[in-house]
C-alpha cells in the first residue's frame, strides 16, 4: 500500500506527519520524494546502506562534426542550446533530456552522455530512501520517477511529497493508493487545501485530510471538508511544545506514549479508507 | 560601433532595463550616427533559459557591446563566445548610458557580478 | 522607487504574514505577490479588480486526430510517456519538447502555447497588488513572475516602495523575483530545515549582489538554532534586522483575515514593528552610503 503525505502549502507540518507515520508503522518504508528540500532524515536519522547517482541524458557535442548549422538550437524549446557564429554551446543545467537535438542533427554530432543530477540515498534495512537534487537543477521529476521505481512492492511505503500542486507533485502522488492531505486552519492553509483537492479530483485519487496546528474548532476547514464531502481523518492541536520538538529534530512518537497510539491509529484508517475505496472500485 | 542596451521602451529617453534576459526590448544604436532602431527581447517570453535568448538576440543583430544591469552566467557564456563586451549601465536612461559609454565612463563587467560580502562560503552548516 | 523582495529558503516561515504586515506599515507602497505557485496575500488583500489577463506560460502538443496514422513512432520518441495509446496527449506529463512533432512523418502533431493561469491587478486597502492565479496542474516560471511584476507598473504613480513576495526555494522562479531589487529581506525560522534553506537564498542573493537583512521568525522555539543562525550572518556580514518570538495571536488573527498588527497585545506585532524601523533606518543608510 502506497501512501503520499501532501499539501499544497509549505510548512503545514508534511514532514512532521509522514516521518511520524512511517515510525510508528513498522515494517514500513519512508520516502522523501521533496528532492528540493529533503527534511526527513533530520527525524528519522537513518543509517545509509548506499547512495546512488541519478543521471539524465543530456547533450554533448563532438567538435569536429559540428557544422554550426543551429538546427538543434532551433528546435530546443528549453534555450538548452544556442548557436552563434557557426558555434553551438550547450547549458546543460536547462536541457530537458527530450532528445530532440540529436534527433535532428545532420551530422550526427550530439552524443547523448549521462549527467548526474542528484542522488539517491537508501537506509540500512530499505525502511528509508530518500533523493535529492543538486541545487540549481531545475527539474525533479527522474529523481522522483527513480525513486518511486525503487520502492518496495510489500508492506506500507510512506511518500513524503513536495509542496506545490505542479509537475513534480503530481509525479509524485500519480499510483498511490491514498493521499493524506496535510493542513492548517487558516485561510492561507484552507485555500491552498483548496487546490490539493481540486488536484485530487483532477487525478482521481481517494484522499483524506488531516488538520495541523488544530485550535479544537477548526471552523472553516469543517465547513470545506464537509461542502466537498471530504473526510477529516485526524487533527494534531496547535502547540508550542510540538514546534520545539521539530525544531530540534525529535519524533513525537519518541515522547508520549498517546503519539505512538495516534500514528498507529491514523494508519488504522487510511488502511479502512483504503479497504473502502477497493470495495468501490475493485479494478484499483 | 554597434551597441544592444536593454530598454524600458522603444525611444532613447526610455529608462534602461536593469534585466538582460527579461529586457522588455533592446535598443540597437549606432553610437557614430546615433541612429537608433528596436528589437523585441526573444527572451522575454521564454519559460527558461531567457538569458541565453536574450543573448541570441543581440548577437544575431550584430552587437559588439551590450549596455545593462545584470546578466546572468549563462548569458554571459554566449556573449563571451561572441566575442561581445558588457557594460554596466544601471542606474541611468538609455541616453544617459550611451553618453558615457562614449565617453568611456562605463565599466566593462567581465564575470558574473562580483560576490558582495565576500565572508560566506557556500553551504557551510550544513 | 525601491524595489524590495521578501523571501524564504524554506516555506511556512511566515513570508507571508510579515509581507501584509509591512505592507500595512510602510506608506506609499504597491504589492506583488510573486509566489506563484502557492500565492496567499490576496487572501488577505480584497480590493477592487483593475485589470485581469490570461496567462499563457506553457507549451503542449496536439495530436490532430484526422490526420494520425497512429503509427508509433511519437509515442516511440516520447521520453515522457505523454502520449496514450490511443494518442491522446496526456497534459500533465507533456514537457512541450516537440519532439512528437519532429518525427510524426504524417504532420499529425505540433505545438501550441496554453493557458495556464491568470494575472491580476487590484486596487485594495493598502495599496495596488498583483498577483497569478496558476490552473491546477499548471507550472510556475520566471516568465509569470516577471508577468506578476510587470502587470502592476502602468498604474504606480507615486509609490515609494514596491514590496515582491517571493516564493521558497532558490530556482528559476525565485531570481525572477530578486532580480532588479533594491533590498532582500530574508526571513527564516530556527529549524534544522530553516537554516539549510536561509543559507542557499543567502548565496543567491549574492550572487546578485543584491543586499540581504534576515529576520528570525518564531526565534524562541529553538534559541540555540536562532544563536547559531545569528552567528553566522554576524560572520558574513548579513545584518539581522528583527527577532519574532512564537505567538499564538498571529494565527488566531490569520484566522480572521487580520495581520499580527491588528491583534491587541500581539507581542509578535511589536516585533514586526521594530523591524520595520530597523529596515527603514536600513535602506537610509544604504542610500546615503552609495
Amino acid at each position: 500500500m502506497k501512501i503520499s503525505v501532501l499539501s499544497g502549502k509549505g510548512g503545514t507540518g508534511k514532514t512532521l506527519v509522514a516521518t511520524n507515520l512511517a515510525a510508528a508503522v513498522r515494517p514500513s518504508q519512508y520516502v522523501d520524494l521533496d528532492v528540493e528540500e529533503p527534511n526527513g532524515y533530520h527525524f528519522l536519522k537513518p543509517r545509509l546502506r548506499e547512495t546512488v547517482s541519478v543521471g539524465v541524458p543530456v547533450p554533448r557535442l563532438e567538435e569536429g562534426k559540428c557544422t554550426g548549422c543551429g538546427l538543434c538550437a532551433g528546435v530546443c524549446q528549453f534555450n538548452a542550446l544556442a548557436a552563434i557564429k557557426n558555434k553551438v554551446l550547450i547549458f546543460p543545467e536547462l536541457c530537458h533530456h527530450c532528445g530532440a537535438c540529436s534527433l535532428v542533427c545532420p551530422e550526427k554530432a550530439l552524443q547523448e552522455v549521462q549527467r548526474e543530477v542528484g542522488t539517491i540515498s537508501i537506509g540500512e534495512e530499505r525502511d528509508f530512501m530518500q533523493g535529492e537534487l543538486q541545487v540549481g537543477e531545475p527539474v525533479a521529476v527522474p529523481l522522483i520517477n527513480e525513486l518511486k521505481r525503487r520502492v518496495k512492492e510489500n508492506g506500507p511505503v510512506f511518500f513524503d511529497c513536495p509542496p506545490g500542486a505542479a509537475c513534480a507533485v503530481v509525479h509524485a502522488v500519480e499510483d498511490t493508493d491514498y493521499c493524506l492531505l496535510v493542513t492548517e486552519p487558516t485561510p492561507f492553509g484552507r485555500h491552498d487545501l483548496a487546490i490539493a483537492v481540486r488536484l485530487m479530483e483532477k487525478l482521481g485519487l481517494p484522499f483524506g485530510v488531516l488538520i495541523n496546528k488544530g485550535d479544537g474548532k477548526n471552523g472553516d476547514v469543517h465547513q470545506f471538508c464537509r461542502e466537498k464531502g471530504s473526510k477529516i481523518l485526524a487533527e494534531i492541536p496547535f502547540s508550542l511544545e510540538i514546534a520545539e520538538t521539530y525544531s530540534r529534530g525529535e519524533l513525537l512518537i519518541q515522547g508520549e506514549k498517546d503519539w505512538l497510539h495516534f500514528f498507529q491509529n491514523l494508519f488504522g484508517k487510511i488502511k479502512e479508507e483504503v479497504g473502502h475505496e477497493n470495495h468501490r472500485h475493485p479494478q484499483r | 560601433m554597434k551597441v544592444a542596451v536593454s530598454s524600458m521602451d522603444k525611444e532613447l529617453e526610455a529608462r534602461l532595463d536593469p534585466r538582460f534576459g527579461r529586457a522588455c526590448c533592446f535598443l540597437l544604436v549606432d553610437t557614430d550616427t546615433r541612429e537608433f532602431y528596436a528589437v523585441p527581447n526573444g527572451g522575454v517570453g521564454a519559460a527558461g533559459g531567457a538569458g541565453i535568448q536574450a543573448a541570441q538576440t543581440v548577437v544575431e543583430e550584430g552587437a559588439e557591446a551590450v549596455i545593462t544591469g545584470s546578466v546572468g552566467p549563462n548569458a554571459m557564456d554566449v556573449l563571451k563566445a561572441a566575442g561581445v563586451k558588457i557594460y554596466e549601465g544601471e542606474p541611468y536612461t538609455v541616453k544617459e548610458a550611451l553618453e558615457k559609454f562614449c565617453k568611456g565612463d562605463l565599466q566593462e563587467v567581465t564575470s558574473p557580478k562580483p560576490r558582495h560580502y565576500g565572508a560566506r562560503g557556500g553551504r557551510g552548516l550544513r | 522607487m525601491k524595489t524590495i523582495a521578501i523571501l524564504s529558503g524554506k516555506g511556512g516561515t511566515g513570508k507571508t504574514t510579515l509581507a501584509a504586515s509591512l505592507a500595512r506599515l510602510a506608506g506609499e507602497k504597491a504589492l506583488a505577490d510573486c509566489d506563484v505557485e502557492a500565492p496567499n496575500l490576496h487572501i488577505l488583500l480584497q480590493g477592487k479588480l483593475l485589470e485581469k489577463k490570461e496567462y499563457r506560460g506553457a507549451q503542449t502538443a496536439l495530436i490532430d486526430e484526422d490526420l494520425c496514422r497512429q503509427c508509433g513512432l511519437c509515442r516511440e520518441a516520447c521520453r515522457f510517456q505523454a502520449i496514450s495509446a490511443g494518442y491522446q496527449v496526456i497534459p500533465f506529463r507533456c514537457e512541450g519538447c516537440g519532439v512528437c512533432s519532429l518525427v510524426c512523418p504524417h504532420g499529425a502533431a505540433h505545438l501550441e502555447t496554453v493557458k495556464t493561469g491568470d494575472t491580476y491587478v487590484h486596487e485594495t486597502g493598502e495599496g495596488l497588488f498583483s498577483h497569478a492565479l496558476l490552473d491546477i496542474g499548471a507550472e510556475g516560471s520566471g516568465k509569470l513572475v516577471t508577468e506578476v511584476r510587470r502587470i502592476i507598473q502602468p498604474y504606480i504613480q507615486t509609490e515609494k516602495l514596491f514590496f515582491i513576495d517571493g516564493s521558497p526555494g532558490i530556482g528559476c522562479v525565485v531570481i525572477a523575483s530578486l532580480t532588479g531589487c533594491d533590498a532582500a529581506i530574508l526571513v527564516t525560522e530556527p529549524t534544522l530545515s530553516g537554516k539549510s534553506d536561509l543559507l542557499r537564498v543567502l548565496d543567491l542573493a549574492d550572487h546578485f549582489s543584491i543586499p540581504a537583512v534576515v529576520c528570525i521568525n518564531r526565534f524562541d522555539v529553538n534559541l540555540e538554532l536562532t544563536a547559531e543562525i545569528e552567528a553566522y550572518c554576524r560572520q558574513a556580514r548579513v545584518p539581522v534586522l528583527g527577532k519574532i518570538p512564537f505567538d499564538s495571536r498571529v494565527v488566531e488573527g490569520l484566522r480572521n483575515y487580520k495581520t499580527p498588527l491588528e491583534m491587541e497585545g500581539s507581542t509578535a506585532a511589536a516585533a514586526i514593528r521594530g523591524f520595520w524601523e530597523n529596515m527603514q533606518k536600513y535602506l537610509q543608510n544604504e542610500e546615503e552610503g552609495e
